[in-house]
């Protein structure tokens, strides 16, 4: 009998859970080919630019965060450095900031840079995750200090090790982190609303936002363009949901702010959410 | 060895480090500088005004109208949040069969942006029109259908809007609910079973306090996520005509201040982002003293 209703439940829930992809599909992609193409095509929506856009933007931020968050997570976990510890706080206090409430003041600096409707703007403010240098530091301080040791006794530098050794054996985590980081970039809104105000930097989300507040928006292209920009993170998601999983868990399990559980990237954060951002901004989420 | 130890450490940490400096530090202290000054369509100002900036946005009823509309959105978003993501993270943590299907089900609108989650919310699920998927299902139980978006008395549109979160959001924190589950200790529920302890006082006395630590931090990871909201209200509530005068959480209030194609006043969006911070500042120390209280 409980077991009896503990299916219904589910199985309703999955329903409800679905209908939004289902709706998609059906007034979307269902209604023919010629949408789809229509959604390339037309010359006002740029589409197929906003999605070239929106790869740029997620590739170069997803291995620009692996890169410089892993370095600087690496040297706080591992070189016996005086001052590593008020480094780590100045760091970590970071993320009692919310990322998206700097964003006026975010926006100052990178449109005093001149980076406005440029893709430094777009991507390097975005590069600097807190979260993502925590995380890795915890991950590399339960690191086997032993296979370190062997690249030392071959003649490697720490800077070595760390290419040679570290990073070579780190695969699984490091894919973990680049999934929720590229899903929280493609997926951000706010930031490059702000920043892409020529439609030649618009990112994906930026063009179906100008499509949706439209005067009057064609539901059919509408959902045609979103199932498109959809496509390439449900199929990430289904490739990589092993690590993507693995990412939220370790998440919860480090802790910076709230005992086990921490903050997380907010999906559609601003710069510096590293997801998911939340805000979900993600971010963060 | 000390110094080459310094030497290695920036070596690693140097790049990072430069630019937090640049786009996190950097903006925090520029921002505290603007909101003393009159900074209208200026980063660079030099008209000192001292403290007007915040008694002017602290005597602003939009601003805090905003800050009314954010805690109605948290009394509404926080409860259902941790209640359906425990109620999720419970049923699949029990079955045997299909459950990492039904793990992905739920966790895949995590794939999905707020702007397309919008545009569905918008344009099909609650679209004012006969057709519109929930006036459908209303339809099917004699119920009449409903303007959602556009009823404002009663606020229909909170409906709306707390619907989309809820959809977006409750699969990630199913899944950290369901990683504290699978860390409670399996002969924690023996000794209970031995005791003669019911579904309901296992739940009560080893679920829950084994929960505790994940429960805290999907509330506060709730909270501040739901105090930065922009990207559904923005896209669900704005049209050609602009965003309308009610609901306006703090982003998009701060947004249409400081940024949006009226006047950019920057040292009043400013000031703003300061009373934010130290509000969220305050809420996080607050909710942490609170819980450790409860212990």
């Amino acid at each position: 009998m409980r077991s009896t209703l503990r299916w219904i439940a589910l199985i309703i829930a999955a329903v409800v859970f679905l209908v939004p992809f289902f709706v998609l599909v059906r007034d979307g992609v269902a209604t023919g080919w010629s949408t789809v193409e229509e959604v390339f095509t037309d010359s006002d929506l740029s589409f197929a630019r906003s999605l070239l856009n929106s790869t740029i933007v997620a590739v170069l931020q997803t291995v620009g965060q692996i890169v410089l968050c892993s370095l600087a997570g690496y040297g706080l976990a591992r070189i016996p450095y005086r001052h590593a510890p008020v480094v780590l706080y100045a760091i970590v206090a970071t993320l009692m900031v919310p990322t998206a409430v700097t964003f006026v003041p975010s926006f100052v600096v990178v449109s005093s840079l001149g980076w406005l409707s440029d893709f430094r703007g777009l991507v390097v403010p975005g590069l600097f995750s807190a979260l993502n240098v925590f995380l890795f530091r915890q991950y590399f301080l339960d690191f086997p200090v032993a296979l370190e040791e062997a690249g030392r006794l071959d003649g490697l530098s720490a800077w070595g090790t760390y290419w040679r050794i570290v990073i070579p054996n780190s695969t699984g985590f490091l894919a973990a982190i680049a999934v929720i980081d590229f899903i929280g970039s493609w997926n951000q809104f706010l930031w490059p609303l702000l920043i892409a105000q020529d439609s030649s930097t618009w990112t994906v989300q930026v063009a179906l936002s100008n499509l949706l507040t439209a005067q009057n928006p064609q539901p059919t292209l509408l959902f045609a363009a979103a199932a498109v920009s959809l496509l390439p993170i449900v199929l990430l998601f289904i490739i990589a949901q092993r690590y993507l999983v693995r990412g939220v868990t370790d998440m919860d399990n480090s802790a910076p702010l709230t005992g086990p559980g921490g903050p997380h990237p907010i999906p559609g954060g601003g710069p510096g959410a590293s997801l998911p951002a939340g805000g979900r901004g993600e971010g963060v989420v | 060895m000390t110094r080459g130890a310094t030497r290695t450490f920036w070596l690693f940490v140097g790049p990072f480090a430069a630019g937090l400096l640049l786009f996190t530090y950097l903006p925090i202290g520029w921002s505290a500088y603007l909101s003393l000054f009159d900074a209208r369509n200026t980063v660079t100002p030099t008209d000192f005004t001292g403290f007007d900036n915040y008694r002017d946005i602290l005597t602003d009823r939009a601003f805090l109208d905003s800050i009314g509309t954010f805690t109605l959105f948290a009394v509404f978003i926080i409860p259902t949040t941790v209640v359906l993501a425990l109620v999720l993270a419970l049923l699949v943590n029990q079955i045997r069969f299909a459950r990492a299907f039904f793990q992905s089900v739920f966790f895949l609108p995590f794939a999905c942006s707020y702007v397309v989650a919008s545009l569905v919310w918008k344009m099909s699920l609650f679209s004012g029109v006969d057709s519109g998927v929930v006036n459908t299902v209303l339809g099917w139980f004699g119920g009449s259908p409903r303007a959602w978006i556009g009823t404002v008395d009663p606020p229909l549109y909170w409906v709306v809007l707390v619907t989309a979160r809820l959809w977006l959001q409750l699969g990630f924190y199913m899944i950290l609910l369901i990683a504290a589950l699978r860390r409670i200790p399996r002969y924690h529920y023996e000794a209970a079973a031995i005791d003669g302890a019911t579904p309901w006082q296992s739940f009560r006395h080893v679920t829950l306090p084994g929960l505790r630590g994940a429960l805290i931090a999907v509330l506060t990871l709730n909270l501040i996520n739901a105090y930065q909201a922009f990207d559904e209200f923005y896209n669900i509530l704005g049209d050609s005509r602009g965003y309308p005068p009610f609901a306006r959480p703090p982003l998009v209030y701060l947004y249409y201040t400081s940024l949006g194609s009226g006047g950019q006043d920057l040292g009043r969006g400013s000031a703003g982002a300061v009373i934010l911070a130290l509000v969220i500042a305050l809420a996080t120390l607050l909710s942490g003293r609170v819980f450790r209280r409860a212990r």
